[in-house]
């Protein structure tokens, strides 16, 4: 892998950047696999190296039916934190932070990880209280949190409205938490996947599974047939589809989740904020736009597309927190397809098929989840068993019981 | 001193110079007239630099008249203070208007931000992901934010008034130029309702900046007409001033409407059938500095001359690749602008259009393009080279050919934006080298330029086609009206728009995000292929213009370098909004009061002045407190509670959720949604229950009462009870629809006013009233129906703060009355509580507070119901999930009380129980209430704990931010344990 | 912004409605096995393409109804009323 470094920006410029080699290879597909990993999102990618990193497998395949990073990895508000209030969902999240924070060089790649502070507003005295039992509960996970009066909140975020319609009482903020470049994080792990001989195949779309005796040995694909020792699916929105085809069933909802984008201007907003109760997010990026959105529209869908009613319902929750955004113009509008769990919690090890994995169930968060989602899922291919992090984001769970529910606990659904 | 205005021509154009208008650009005083946009005010006043290009500082002058602009995009002030990134080339210049170039330090003529042109090498496509990696990107990130941005957030206060509107119509026509003017009129005579919309103050489109002999009369005349006839129509609505931004699903669109001045209206339209006359956009030509100031669009060239009177510059050459742009050099020279060349990519050019040019004397270079440009500030001169056989490269470099100004014409794109939102594909069309729709699956027709008929003649005649087939698919009755033109165009289109010479790095693809050739190429050497990836490394057509001028090129381009036909390598998706929408506008008037309407208890006035301080409890406005004789918080909750405790006090629970449920089934029915036995509740007795969701976890508690064999009242916590009432209709729709029960939600029919303490029942036999309330008729836990005052009134002895408690039911109009009543015959030995009080007291007595004392996984059995549940025969809603492994757990977080073993410590709620430090600290559970009870006079607490039940009486940790301190675990009841004051 | 019509009322905005997720789901009994209680529960069809589900006219006569629909397209292919069986959409 060529070094990317300022020295070796100026040395390219004074050669018109004519020595630049690929980011990644474009193969064509091979035969056999000792694993495919179908879906080239954050997730899928992340898999690829750290199972070429860590685990020393080389001949993978990762295959996607688009471009890489084209799903939701490129189509996310790029919100990274870990203020997770269950034991579990803290450990994983705040494992992928720390990944985070050393992705950069890690991957020789800028993922330009700007830790800018999550803030979650409080907008009543019991939804304090509430935020106090959360920041606890991260606190005890050894993750910072900080409880906030409203003061500090308007220090944070001057343009905010202390006394909208709701007026705000407090929040708590971890510092750690924050912005990051999403299709910078594709790129780079692909580049990295790459360089470590992993075949990143695009344009091939998976059809069917070759599964014989209950084990998978392969794939179908637009590109032709694959044979794979190992199988594991990272496919965001489409993880009900691609369990179907393996024959099981999965405790999934696929929904639009949107996003917005205002007309970018000088810095105004310099931490990440959200409100459980007027439902928003919003930070600003580097570029200057505002990136925003709430809940996900409220059915099925697999349309990459928003709808006026959240549209609407987005846009006066910020204009209620920030009523100085209101002559700032909507530039775009988008959606991504989010898997949504009933615990909003991640699927994540292994299926009632052997040999054929699972990362899926991301929700809204799946994002911030990619170093570590790919780091434990490498892991649990590797070793045919769940990473110790993610034991309990088994499909098991449904059966038992034993449900992580982060929204419920928090107030937030992840 | 009168402002000059050097450029603008003596007479024409359709501006009124008896009504000039003064303004100021970066401070300096101008005039324009009336009917200006502030693009074509400053293009008179002999404006060229306006602005700073976005990533190399470069200057840049107005290059369109239109939507597509992507350089004056200038902080304008509207009054109130300045707002940024206003379209000056859309955008009516008004009367002391002030504007500025949002870029430029020190200024925008002298700006030091140049040195990154000077190093612009260094910052090719996606630099800055190859370095700023150490130490971290966040050490780098300030600067590069504050570069970032294309102006500063609007300052001031907001002047501007937003409305919501709803339309729906048989017809909605995007787009008033000739297609859509035609479209209409032919439409009229159907009687479906139409909607016209333009964005532009007048109708007419490309007619206004070309004018045209249309039916033989000039398209002034025919415009003129055409909107008489259709304001005229009553089934014909036309909006001007306005845009349609977004094309959603089931053929819903949104315009943003801009017709009155200080308001902005959001509307959104159902439209049965949707016409596309959206028009098309020239494209620019891409070669060596092609973003000088000077260098505009060549019908833009056109369109300031015929529309506002201004010639762009006095010499200017006029470069491209079709027919079309003759017609602008011609008019260009018509109106005393010398044209030294017309330079054309084409070979063969036709014999009629060179004998113009021959006639004017304006010598033609064909088979040729430019090569560069020159020019300190602005533009002085070009040069013009030769195109080599294979067109590869250029041969035969000219000398410099001295102008100011050059017109460019690359052809045009349909623009399909709305098309291609609404889910409609595009495909490649080779001889006119743009994109034009295909296919979509919702109801709607593309006709004129839109289509890629970029000829008046085709326009009309099918734009009257459309318009009647459109009106007949949304089932009425019309035929195309007879629109014909004299005026011949041709267009002839040859697909060169990329000069292939010169230094890439230096030749613009997308002016607004400054992305150049060089960019292109390398993503493509790096492999950045797919058309997203080449959009997202090299933010081409990611900034706010979409990518309208550049994302063709960019196809192009990549196409070329990828060896591929141009079909193949696809097109981007575009996204609401067409145009960036204000998002005052979108969200209309739903802020402040309307964000949230709140909910108003029916006593509110009488809460009002009795010193209430009000909090919101979900949307209700309910006293918190009552801060009488100015008492604050902390001793209005005290005194609230004691006075309670100690004599009475009168709640306000209106808001507290009211279902009633009738028919023979109405037990049954309850029976399967509580997790309590409900069939064994006599009428006229009450009994406490939970419900829980099919996963078994506590979704709502709260008492039901059997009012007559056949008649039931549930009350759900007041949080819940929207949300309770349709969870019953849908499992009773559902799941159960032959039981025979009728559910109605009658929360804010009653007013309900709680009388709780001692001495509530003496109180309540001083009033007017046709109930027993001894103890004999009315116990703990029992129903009665009368009247009270004169009004129906139920009243239900039930209890959340531990004390003997009436609960009385009037008509919500009468509730205010009912308070007045009772609190004048109480006197002193009754007090108001609030909500916060209320819950303390609840604290004390060890009462479950749904969605406080339970969360998202706490189920029945935690709180202490297994034995409920043991003892009911029947299923109910959520049982069978209590009976799997993990909802069996002995470590579940269960339902105890608190309190600290030191009386110093504070406990709050929120703290967590902990395990000790040595064996690795982990979460136990949570302190989820806690207060000082003025009661007892200590703190105690509710809380959530692991092994909770059989823990009563041992020492456990909390942890609260950081600090530690022990408390004991206790009976969650703290209060009368027996009962006796209760049920007294 | 979908358009759904209420078979008692008529066509309106999504808005008026509320989505009930996946319908003709049957309930199992008491001594349904812990497998078969959570794909009742828990485990969705969630196709791509034709959904089978339910929805609420909840700002409207508040009744609950059937709808087809296409989950990529938004497309609405029927609209029934509840206990009836799954339309054929050929």
């Amino acid at each position: 892998m060529n070094g990317y470094s300022f020295l070796s920006v100026v040395r390219q410029a004074l050669n018109g950047h004519k020595g630049w080699p690929v980011v990644w290879r474009s193969p064509e597909p091979k035969k056999n696999y000792d694993v495919v990993i179908v879906g080239a999102g954050g997730h899928g990618l992340a898999t690829a190296y750290y199972l070429a990193k860590n685990h020393f497998i080389k001949n993978i395949a990762v295959l996607e039916k688009g471009w890489l990073g084209g799903g939701n990895t490129g189509r996310n508000t790029q919100i990274t934190r870990s203020n997770y209030f269950w034991p579990q969902s803290a450990a994983f999240f705040d494992h992928s932070l720390k990944l985070y924070e050393h992705l950069g060089q890690e991957l020789n790649f800028n993922v330009m990880l700007s830790q800018r502070g999550m803030l979650t507003l409080a907008h009543s005295l019991h939804e304090l209280e509430g935020m106090r039992r959360w920041a606890n509960a991260i606190k005890i996970n050894d993750i910072d949190a900080e409880v906030l009066t409203p003061i500090e909140v308007k220090k944070l975020v001057p343009l905010i409205d202390l006394n909208c319609r709701f007026p705000i009482r407090g929040g708590f903020i971890q510092h750690r938490g924050g912005i990051s470049r999403h299709d910078a994080v594709a790129w780079g792990y692909a580049r990295a996947a790459s360089a470590y001989g992993v075949d990143i195949i695009q344009q091939c779309e998976v059809t069917a599974f070759n599964i014989s005796s209950g084990r998978v040995t392969g794939v179908h694909t637009t590109r032709g047939t694959i044979g794979a020792d190992k199988i594991s699916i990272a496919v965001a929105g489409h993880t009900s589809e691609l369990a179907r085809m393996a024959d099981f069933r999965v405790p999934v909802t696929s929904m639009a989740l949107q996003a917005m984008v205002s007309e970018p201007i000088k810095p105004c907003l310099n931490t990440v904020v959200m409100s459980p109760i007027i439902h928003m997010y919003a930070s600003q990026s580097d570029r200057g736009e505002l990136v925003f959105g709430g809940g996900a529209d409220l059915y099925n869908s697999y349309a990459q597309r928003g709808g006026i009613p959240l549209l609407q319902e987005n846009i006066a929750a910020l204009l209620e927190l920030f009523p100085a955004f209101s002559r700032l113009r909507l530039m775009r509008q988008w959606a991504g397809i989010v898997d949504i769990t009933p615990d909003t919690s991640p699927l994540m090890g292994l299926t009632p098929v052997q040999n054929l994995y699972i990362s899926g169930g991301w929700g809204t968060g799946g994002y911030k989840a990619i170093p570590a989602g790919g780091e434990t899922m490498a892991y649990t291919i590797a070793n045919d068993q769940p990473h110790p992090l993610i034991e309990d984001f088994g499909l098991e769970r449904f059966e038992s019981g034993a449900l992580i529910d982060e929204g419920a606990a928090s107030g937030v659904a992840h | 001193m009168a402002p000059t205005q050097k450029n603008r021509l003596t007479s024409g154009g359709r501006i009124d110079r008896s009504k000039p208008l003064s303004f100021k650009f970066n401070n300096r005083k101008l005039q324009g007239y009336q009917g200006d946009t502030i693009a074509s005010a400053l293009l008179a006043n002999d404006i060229s630099t306006v602005n700073r290009s976005f990533k190399y500082h470069r200057r840049r002058g107005i290059m369109s008249a239109g939507v597509e602009e992507t350089n004056a995009l200038l902080t304008v002030s509207d009054g109130k203070g300045d707002v940024p990134v206003v379209r000056t080339t859309v955008r009516a210049l008004v009367d002391d208007h002030q504007i500025k170039s949002p870029s430029g330090f020190p200024s925008v003529n002298f700006d030091l931000g140049r040195v990154l042109d000077f190093t612009h090498r260094l910052w090719t496509a996606g630099f800055y992901n190859k370095v700023f990696k150490w130490p971290n990107w966040h050490w780098y990130e300030g600067m590069v934010r504050r570069m970032a941005g294309l102006g500063n957030l609007p300052g001031g206060e907001d002047g501007n008034r937003y409305f919501h509107h709803n339309l729906h119509c048989d017809l909605l026509i995007v787009g008033a130029g000739p297609a859509g003017l035609a479209a209409a009129l032919s439409s009229v005579t159907s009687g479906a309702r139409v909607l016209l919309v333009e964005q532009d103050h007048e109708l007419g489109g490309s007619l206004l900046a070309n004018r045209a002999l249309i039916n033989a009369v000039d398209s002034d005349l025919w415009i003129s007409r055409t909107r008489s006839a259709l304001e005229e129509a009553v089934n014909v609505t036309v909006m001007t001033s306005s845009t349609v931004s977004g094309y959603y699903d089931h053929n819903v669109l949104t315009i943003i409407d801009r017709s009155t001045v200080g308001v902005k209206r959001f509307w959104k339209v159902r439209a049965k059938e949707v016409l596309l006359a959206t028009g098309a956009i020239e494209q620019p030509l891409v070669f060596e500095n092609n973003d000088r100031p000077g260098i505009m669009l060549a019908h833009a060239a056109m369109e300031y001359v015929n529309r506002y009177a201004v010639k762009p510059a006095d010499v200017m050459v006029v470069v491209t690749n079709n027919d079309s742009a003759y017609q602008v050099a011609f008019t260009l020279y018509d109106n005393g602008v010398r044209v030294p060349a017309i330079v054309d990519a084409r070979k063969n050019i036709a014999n009629e259009i060179v004998q113009q040019a021959n006639q004017r004397g304006i010598p033609i270079m064909s088979n040729s393009v430019i090569l560069n440009t020159f020019g300190t500030s602005v533009l002085s001169s070009v040069r013009v080279g030769t195109l080599s056989d294979d067109g590869k490269s250029t041969v035969n470099p000219t000398d410099e050919i001295a102008c100011q100004g050059l017109a460019i014409s690359g052809g045009f794109n349909p623009s399909s934006d709305l098309y291609s939102q609404a889910g409609g594909n595009l495909q490649y069309a080779a001889e006119l080298a743009c994109f034009v729709p295909m296919q979509c699956r919702q109801r709607v027709t593309v006709a004129g330029a839109a289509q890629g008929k970029f000829s008046l003649a085709e326009a009309l005649t099918e734009g009257a086609c459309a318009g009647s087939e459109a009106a007949n698919k949304a089932g009425f009755t019309c035929a195309p009206i007879d629109v014909t033109t004299s005026t011949t165009s041709s267009y002839n289109l040859k697909a060169v728009r990329i000069t292939p010479a010169g230094d890439s790095s230096r030749k613009w693809v997308d002016f607004m995000a400054d992305v150049t050739v060089a960019d292109i190429e390398l993503a493509v050497r790096e492999n950045f292929v797919s058309v997203q990836h080449l959009k997202r490394y090299t933010t081409t057509g990611m900034s706010a213009d979409q990518g309208k001028t550049s994302n063709l090129n960019a196809l192009t381009l990549l196409a070329e370098l990828t060896q591929k036909p141009i079909g193949e390598v696809g097109t981007t998706t575009f996204r609401p909004q067409f145009m960036p929408v204000p998002m005052g506008a979108i969200a209309g008037q739903r802020h402040g009061d309307f964000y949230t309407p709140a909910r108003l208890l029916p006593a509110h006035d009488w809460h009002v002045r009795h010193g209430a301080v009000f909090e919101n409890y979900g949307a209700w406005k309910r006293p918190e407190y009552y801060a009488t004789n100015g008492r604050d918080r902390e001793t209005a909750i005290r005194e609230e509670v004691l006075a309670l405790r100690r004599s009475a006090g009168l709640f306000d629970g209106s808001p507290l959720g009211k279902i009633e449920l009738t028919g023979p089934d109405a037990g049954e029915f309850l029976n399967r949604i509580y997790v309590n036995n409900v069939l064994t509740l006599k009428p006229g007795r009450i009994r406490y229950g939970l419900m829980l969701s099919e996963n078994g976890i506590i979704i709502d508690d709260g008492v039901f009462a059997r009012l007559a064999d056949d008649h039931y009242l549930v009350s759900t916590t007041s949080a819940n009870a929207d949300r309770i009432i349709a969870w019953l209709e849908e499992w009773h729709q559902c799941e159960w629809p032959d039981l025979e029960v009728i559910i109605s939600t009658v929360t804010s029919q009653w007013g309900v006013t709680t009388i709780a303490g001692p001495n509530a029942r003496v109180l309540l036999q001083g009033i007017e009233s046709d109930i027993d309330f001894s103890a004999q008729a009315l116990p703990h836990m029992s129903v009665a129906t009368g009247t009270l005052l004169g009004v129906p009134a139920r009243v239900q002895r039930v209890s959340y703060t531990g004390e003997m408690s009436f609960e009385i039911n009037v008509p919500a109009i009468q509730s205010q009355r009912v308070i007045e009543a009772l609190m004048n015959l109480g006197g002193n030995r009754i007090a108001p509580i609030g909500v916060e009080a209320s819950l303390l007291l609840r604290t004390e007595k060890g009462y479950l507070h749904v969605g406080a004392d339970t969360d998202g996984m706490t189920n029945a059995l935690d709180v202490g119901f297994a034995g409920i549940v043991a003892k009911k025969q029947s299923d109910f809603v959520g049982r069978r999930s209590l009976l799997r492994a993990d909802d069996q757990r002995k470590d579940r977080r269960q339902f105890v009380g608190v309190e600290p073993l030191n009386d110093n410590e504070n406990l709050q709620s929120g703290a967590h129980f902990v395990t000790p430090q040595d064996e690795g600290r982990r979460s136990q559970g949570i302190v989820t209430s806690a207060c000082f009870s003025p009661t007892l006079k200590r703190i105690i607490g509710l809380g959530l704990l692991e092994r909770g039940f059989e823990r009563k009486g041992e020492t456990v940790t909390v942890f609260d931010d950081g600090r530690t301190f022990d408390v004991r675990i206790t009976e969650p009841v703290f209060y009368d344990p027996s009962g006796e004051k209760m049920n007294a | 912004m979908l358009r759904l019509s209420c078979p008692w009322c008529g066509t309106r905005d999504e808005l008026e409605f509320s989505f009930g997720g996946e319908s003709h789901l049957t309930r199992p009994t008491l001594a349904a096995s812990d497998a078969i209680w959570s794909d009742y529960l828990f485990n969705k069809e969630n196709p791509k393409g034709i959904h089978f589900e339910r929805w609420m006219h909840s700002y409207g006569c508040g009744r609950w109804f059937n709808v087809a629909r296409d989950t990529v397209t938004h497309e609405i292919y029927a609209v029934y009323k509840m206990g009836l069986p799954k339309p054929d959409l050929d």
